[in-house]
């Protein structure tokens, strides 16, 4: 072990190589031959958003039909190459983007590249493995409306966004997923598919040339045109203005699930890192923050109780979620509101939001510990625009924010008068 | 070139004077390092009316000591840069945080406090008995998980394995904070502990400063032995949960051995290929798994939606399990059927040269990719030492390739019998139901 690996430094603009091809794809890769494996991570620019009306859950039913049949593989092929060598590669549609990943040994790396083009470049939909893709959803969404912790959740986005495709699942519902047909898979494909906005990141015991090489094979001959991709991905949302308390009973169930929010900020508002900081202090900080400390330690109300930032290319939300006795629902939901106005109204303690910030930027090595772990860093620069030199600059986006600033993203966001709230469980509870 | 990079020349095993046994492996790939405590306790060594006592009393830990009042330990941890965790299964109970690698001593800290001086106050202790009957509840909201407690209950009558890890609810409902902490007093203790760490730092330093925290903490007595053992299953036992939610499960399972037992890796083989190769992750994750038998014969036919098998190393004999979902409007018999036709195939004819270096190419590659993650390479240090040894850990690729079609066919004919089954069916309430 030499020690330039022991004391390699963060990914930065000096061991990074960002190429851009003819078709407009990116490729970033960096080099880690810390041990034989390369990981593959990347997306397409098209996902949930661009679903058509009435066929809600049609992108990721594209994505999963990807890997049953491509001009190169049949599904049997596929999964015996992938398997055969221990290998994983998915592709799952997202809100705006359709993500890729292949992990496997470095003496693989050329095989998961070929595959992965072949899949999004070149899918047949065999007819036949419709209807047991079409089941296997329909069974996923069965499962998802048993489940009260995803009930909650997606009731909530619904609530909040309205008619906004973020209130809708990706996984889609059981009649639009049933209404889709095979020409709507085709016409997705051949409208959204293309390498303009695509992004694939390299990472692990690969040289950057060689990497490059690949991929320019693989891919710079792609052509494909998406026509209106773009439009839809700015729309700002609906707000849902005033108070908002659902309850959805399910029966034969024991506990209740509560999901409560707000509208926020999209990744590139300049409110965005003050939320991320607020947010460490009230729902994620040590064993989960204010929250934590408050509904599970001091009231020993729930299991869990944590708070989450959800910041994407249009406005976002920032909620909390808990698990209670279906007893104790009024008394943690007044609890996670009146931490929601605590935080707005005086500012955390110096000591209290350094804690927050030292967290977050001491955690940064354990991020990018793997392959996976800094693919994923890098994919997400790309695609949020940060620059090859963010997590240089990451220690000062978070220290910039001041105790000041956490309160006021707290009052202008978590508004008491302006919050939808939203409980699933035993029917007696509401 | 795919070597077994989690195994293993390079572990440092050794004990402390006080019965501590430290386990240290140097990875010097990223400046991070992960430091564990295991713990020789779980589920195992409960008793009826006692049962979940393992489980709260890691709750408890994190409930202070007289140096970190509650609070204070995970602020420190955090605040340090650090993620933690604490988990309780059958056979051991752990604890583990990872760091950015300048900052591991203060695991060391911690971990070494808590094993002596957690303070197992009483309010502390009624406000975590809410918190517990709500992690289960949450937990019983999912027929899946019902019908696995039932299963796991019903498989095992004289072993402790029939209970769940987190306890019967009467038992949460009725045990006290002196049952908790007399259970701490008699299992937390440096000589029923291991203490592993892996990362980037130096292996004799490390064991110094493992020393200088632990070194001083007393012996405890020897720890209670467990001394059941489950008696050979007589006849099939069939589990029908009825329930509101309308998608149906299936599970079968089998009586299996121990993770030391001479049939442990031919189990594993016909695992992976009947239900295809498992992670090697924390939580063992795997990832694309559609060309095991199991899948082809339920999921391409459109009886199951999905279908797994699993086969966990334990200290004791425990479980080989079936575990799917069905098609809508499936039939739990003809799922049934077609996983016995499946196990009934590798007991006439073997399995096939290709499927066992399947297995093994698809294991050498898991291994490589645990070796990226500390925290992962900790773990498989920490269970392999409680549930077997570091040695068997370290021959795991060698017995796995070691098996031959035979051992697998054998295994298949050994461990799968209709007598030793226990099968669980959920199915939604139906009209003709009771």
């Amino acid at each position: 072990m030499t020690s330039a690996q022991t004391k390699r430094s963060v990914p930065g603009p000096e061991d990074i190589t960002r190429v851009v091809l003819d078709n407009g794809m990116v490729v970033l890769v960096r080099e880690n031959h810390a041990a034989p494996v390369v990981v593959v991570e990347g997306l397409l620019p098209t996902g949930s958003v661009h679903d058509p009306a009435g066929k809600t859950g049609l992108a990721g039913f594209v994505a999963s039909m990807l890997m049953r049949g491509s001009e190169r593989y049949s599904f049997d092929e596929f999964n015996e190459i992938i398997e055969g060598v221990g290998a994983n590669l998915s592709v799952s549609a997202s809100d705006h983007t359709t993500d890729f990943g292949a992990t496997s040994l470095a003496e693989d790396f050329s095989t998961m590249v070929e595959v992965l083009a072949d899949t999004l470049r070149r899918p047949l939909f065999p007819a036949e493995h419709m209807a047991r893709v079409r089941s296997q959803k329909l069974v996923r969404i069965q499962e998802r409306e048993q489940d009260t912790q995803q009930v909650a959740n997606l009731r909530f986005y619904e609530t909040i966004y309205g008619d906004h495709p973020y209130g809708r699942p990706t996984s889609g519902y059981a009649e639009t997923v049933s209404a889709i047909q095979r020409e709507d898979l085709l016409a997705f494909h051949a409208g959204h598919y293309a390498p303009q906005g695509a992004v694939i990141v390299v990472t692990g015991d690969v040289s950057t040339e060689a990497a490059i090489e690949l991929i320019r094979a693989q891919f710079e001959d792609w052509r494909a045109d998406a026509a209106g991709s773009a439009a839809v991905q700015q729309v700002a949302p609906a707000k849902a203005d005033g108070v908002n308390r659902l309850f959805y009973p399910l029966p034969g169930k024991y506990q209740s699930d509560i999901v409560i929010g707000c509208p926020a900020v999209a990744r590139s508002h300049p409110d965005y890192y003050a939320v991320r900081v607020a947010n460490t202090v009230l729902g994620r900080f040590g064993m989960m923050g204010r929250l934590g400390e408050k509904i599970r330690e001091e009231q020993g109300l729930a299991y869990y109780a944590f708070s989450s930032q959800d910041a994407n290319l249009a406005a976002g939300v920032w909620l909390a979620s808990a698990g209670v006795s279906p007893e104790n629902v009024d008394v943690a939901v007044e609890s996670i509101l009146s931490e929601f106005a605590r935080l707005g109204e005086e500012a955390p303690s110096d000591e209290e939001l350094s804690d927050s910030q030292a967290f977050m930027t001491g955690v940064l090595p354990l991020t990018l510990e793997t392959n996976e772990g800094v693919a994923n860093t890098l994919l997400n620069m790309e695609w949020y625009g940060l620059g090859l030199d963010y997590i240089e600059r990451y220690n000062d986006l978070i220290y910039g924010v001041s105790p000041a600033d956490v309160q006021r993203v707290a009052a202008t966001y978590l508004r008491s008068g302006r919050y939808t709230a939203v409980v699933a469980g035993p029917p007696n509870a509401g | 070139m795919a070597h077994n990079n989690m195994a293993h020349n390079d572990v440092i095993k050794t004990r402390l004077a006080n019965g501590m046994q430290v386990v240290l492996k140097e990875s010097r790939v990223a400046p991070v390092a992960s430091f564990w405590i295991f713990y020789r306790v779980g589920s195992r060594n409960e008793n009826s009316g006692a049962t979940g006592i393992s489980h709260w009393v890691e709750h408890m830990l994190f409930k202070g000591t007289d140096n970190f009042p509650r609070g204070q330990f995970d602020k420190a941890v955090a605040r340090a840069g650090g993620i933690f965790n604490g988990m309780t299964s059958q056979d051991w109970t752990t604890y583990f945080e990872t760091f950015p690698s300048d900052r591991i001593e203060l695991a060391l800290q911690v971990e070494s406090d808590r094993m002596a001086n957690a303070t197992f106050d009483v309010e502390e202790t009624e406000s975590e008995r809410t918190v517990i009957l709500s992690e289960r509840e949450g937990a019983e909201n999912n027929y899946f998980w019902l019908l696995h407690e039932e299963v796991q209950a019903a498989a095992f009558q004289a072993h402790s394995y029939h209970h769940p890890t987190i306890g019967w609810k009467g038992d949460l409902r009725s045990l006290t904070r002196d049952d908790l902490y007399r259970h701490y007093r008699t299992y937390y203790t440096p000589n029923n502990a291991v203490a592993v760490a892996v990362g980037d730092f130096d292996a004799q330093e490390m064991l110094t400063r493992i020393d200088r925290y632990f070194g001083a903490l007393p012996a405890g007595p020897e720890v209670p032995p467990v001394r059941l053992s489950e008696p050979e299953q007589k006849a099939q036992r069939r589990i029908l949960l009825r329930g509101e939610d309308s998608t149906g499960y299936a599970m079968l399972v089998f009586h299996a051995p121990q993770a030391t037992h001479e049939d442990f890796f031919a189990l594993v083989v016909l695992d992976s290929v009947l239900g295809g190769a498992k992670g090697m992750g924390l939580f063992g994750d795997g990832g694309n798994n559609r060309s095991n038998r199991l899948y082809r014969a339920l999921v391409d036919t459109e009886l199951a939606v999905a279908v797994a098998s699993s086969f966990q190393p334990t200290l004791d004999p425990s479980l080989f399990s079936f575990y799917i979902t069905l098609a809508p409007g499936g039939d739990h018999q003809a799922v049934e059927d077609a996983v016995w036709q499946e196990i009934r195939k590798i007991q006439e004819d073997g399995v096939r040269p290709q499927e066992l270096e399947k297995a093994i190419k698809q294991t050498k590659a898991q291994f490589v990719y645990s070796s990226e993650s500390v925290t992962f390479q900790a773990y498989w240090l920490g269970f392999s030492e409680i549930v077997a040894s570091i040695e068997w850990f370290d021959n795991w690729l060698e017995q796995l390739t070691a098996v031959t079609s035979a051992d697998v066919q054998r295994a298949a004919r050994r461990y799968f019998q209709p007598h030793l089954q226990t099968a669980g069916w959920y199915a939604p309430q139906g009209p003709q139901s009771e």
